[in-house]
């Protein structure tokens, strides 16, 4: 109702301007939630993780500590910007956005129910592959603009692991599109909706996660060590190593900081999407709605979080064999597995 | 003009533009940007064509993977552009004649088609049908053996690679990770019992 009124209303305002006005108002209602989200999942985080190390976290901005983020966001903006000596000044301050805009690209594509998506594309899941793996020239382009070795060092070893992980990760992904016989976001939801669990009620058992379940664990890790969170966080490990952004300052480095949490949220988003049956209902006497979908996003985020708090980091070529020697070949082994599983009268993805 | 033809042009521009920068920028690492440039415009063109699958994987393989390790080899390389252009005259010949090679087989595809004279028809989408869906039938039932030979090909570059580059084993101490898991305490660690001594 208030929608169609507000339609009509933009509609007589801007005439043959108006479809891209509308885009553009949906545009604004996806990202600014979003940037809304990334700032206080970082409070969540230190609120979390003071928790479980049995202290208080940021307590004194606002009730509760809840305008920390806000704090935050602003001292960031007013310091200054170093730009080193001889670094490549355009590629330095182009390299966040490059880290930062595919995680906002990305969300063009992600369906929040049946119909609520901005571009409902046929290869969105291909779509998102591609826009999310343009996201490594940020890491690449900042360690080589900032004319510095260790960010040179630390930029390669990043880049390294990404790509390493976004093999294991594409491999999951192909077992999902698989089973789901598409490349479409909201069919991959609809796909997992059916099914012998479905049927009786309890529609949890019929997602993703519970057949492809390796696969599952894989994308689940590789999504940690894609965005490169504890325990693969090498690009910032602070007691030893250093990464590819030492050189960046106030709001340059405060973009990477958001990048890292837009690509958990959407990594998150994508997990719940892919494995676990995105805005449907867990069981059968409550409705399928899009709250669904945000409570399965947070309880992946939160996931994200526990295991920093929990594990200690991994050695670096530890995060290499993890990635080559064990998830590759776990990957490459369930494709045909399910492949003949999708071949055998055992078949339940029809 | 159509909005259409207009994009076209814009991305054509761009495009253009960045292929030459690749030849002409005096930084190496600058060159390998605008190659991802023109791989991004040139997805977009594609997209204009409506192959959303081939636009998107070249920027999945290209710009994603490829151009990305091209940067790592890039920026590691230690490049002397002065001796780089000394053979410029030498080699001009025959960097002549290439260029016109490729210029006479473009005209021909490019040419042949404007004039009617070869009939090159685009091949169309069925109906209701994506373009992923048309492709991989058309890979795995038209073109399945040219496709499987293109994989075995692909299989023995990367044997090659890994041939190439498989050096013999050096003296570290590197422990075996599945050694190191299957660790008990018991094996390292000796628990003594002391009987306490008494003082006197």
């Amino acid at each position: 109702m208030m929608v169609n009124a507000l339609q009509e209303l933009l509609q007589g305002f801007f005439g043959s301007a108006f479809p891209l006005v509308w885009t553009l108002l949906k545009i604004v209602l996806i990202i600014a939630p979003l940037l809304l989200a990334v700032a206080y999942l970082t409070f969540w985080e230190r609120k979390i993780i003071g928790w479980m190390q049995v202290r208080i976290g940021p307590n004194r901005v606002g009730p509760w500590g809840l305008i920390q983020p806000i704090a935050d966001g602003v001292k960031l903006l007013l310091k200054e910007i170093v730009i080193p000596t001889g670094a490549n000044k355009g590629i330095f301050l182009i390299a966040p956005m490059f880290a930062f805009a595919p995680a906002l690209a990305a969300w063009a594509v992600i369906p929040f129910n049946d119909t609520l998506v901005l571009a409902n594309v046929n290869a969105s899941l291909l779509y998102i592959m591609a826009v999310t793996s343009v996201g490594v020239y940020g890491i690449i382009l900042s360690g080589w603009s900032s004319n510095s070795k260790y960010a040179f060092l630390g930029g390669m070893r990043s880049a390294a692991q990404m790509i390493s992980y976004e093999i294991a990760m594409g491999l999951a992904l192909v077992v999902v599109l698989m089973v789901s016989n598409s490349l479409n976001l909201g069919d991959i939801v609809k796909g997992q909706s059916q099914g012998m669990f479905a049927e009786h009620g309890l529609g949890f058992l019929s997602w993703n996660w519970l057949p492809l379940l390796p696969m599952f664990g894989v994308y689940l890790i590789a999504t940690v060590a894609e965005t490169n969170r504890a325990p693969f966080d090498m690009a910032e490990g602070e007691s030893e190593i250093v990464g590819f952004h030492v050189e960046y300052s106030g709001m340059a480095f405060a973009v990477f900081f958001l990048a890292e949490y837009a690509n958990m949220i959407l990594v998150s988003t994508l997990t719940a999407i892919l494995f676990l049956g995105g805005w449907l209902s867990p069981v059968g006497f409550l409705p399928d709605s899009v709250f669904w979908l945000f409570a399965k996003i947070s309880a992946v985020l939160f996931f994200f979080l526990w295991i920093r708090a929990t594990f200690p980091r991994y050695r670096y070529d530890q995060i290499m064999r993890l990635g080559w020697k064990v998830f590759i070949p776990l990957c490459l082994v369930w494709l045909i597995v399910v492949a003949c599983w999708m071949m055998s009268p055992w078949n339940i993805w029809k | 003009m159509e909005f259409k033809t207009f994009v076209f042009y814009f991305l054509s521009a761009i495009m253009v533009f960045a292929s030459l920068r690749v030849v002409t920028a005096r930084n190496p690492v600058h060159a390998a940007l605008f190659l991802v440039l023109a791989f991004f415009t040139a997805s977009g063109v594609w997209l204009l064509l409506q192959a959303e699958f081939l636009a998107i994987s070249l920027v999945l393989v290209y710009v994603g993977a490829v151009m990305v390790l091209f940067l790592f080899v890039v920026m590691m390389l230690d490049i002397n552009i002065d001796r780089l252009r000394e053979g410029f005259w030498s080699y001009l010949p025959l960097g002549s004649i290439i260029a016109l090679l490729m210029v006479l087989e473009m005209g021909v595809i490019l040419g042949g088609s404007y004039f009617d004279i070869l009939e090159i028809g685009v091949p169309q989408t069925a109906a209701g049908e994506s373009n992923v869906q048309s492709i991989g039938r058309l890979l795995f039932t038209d073109y399945v053996y040219p496709f499987e030979l293109a994989s075995v090909i692909l299989l023995v570059g990367i044997v090659a690679a890994v041939a190439l580059t498989l050096r013999e084993k050096r003296k570290t101490k590197l422990v075996s990770p599945a050694t190191q898991v299957f660790v008990k305490a018991k094996d390292r660690v000796r628990v003594l019992q002391m009987p306490a001594e008494k003082r006197d």
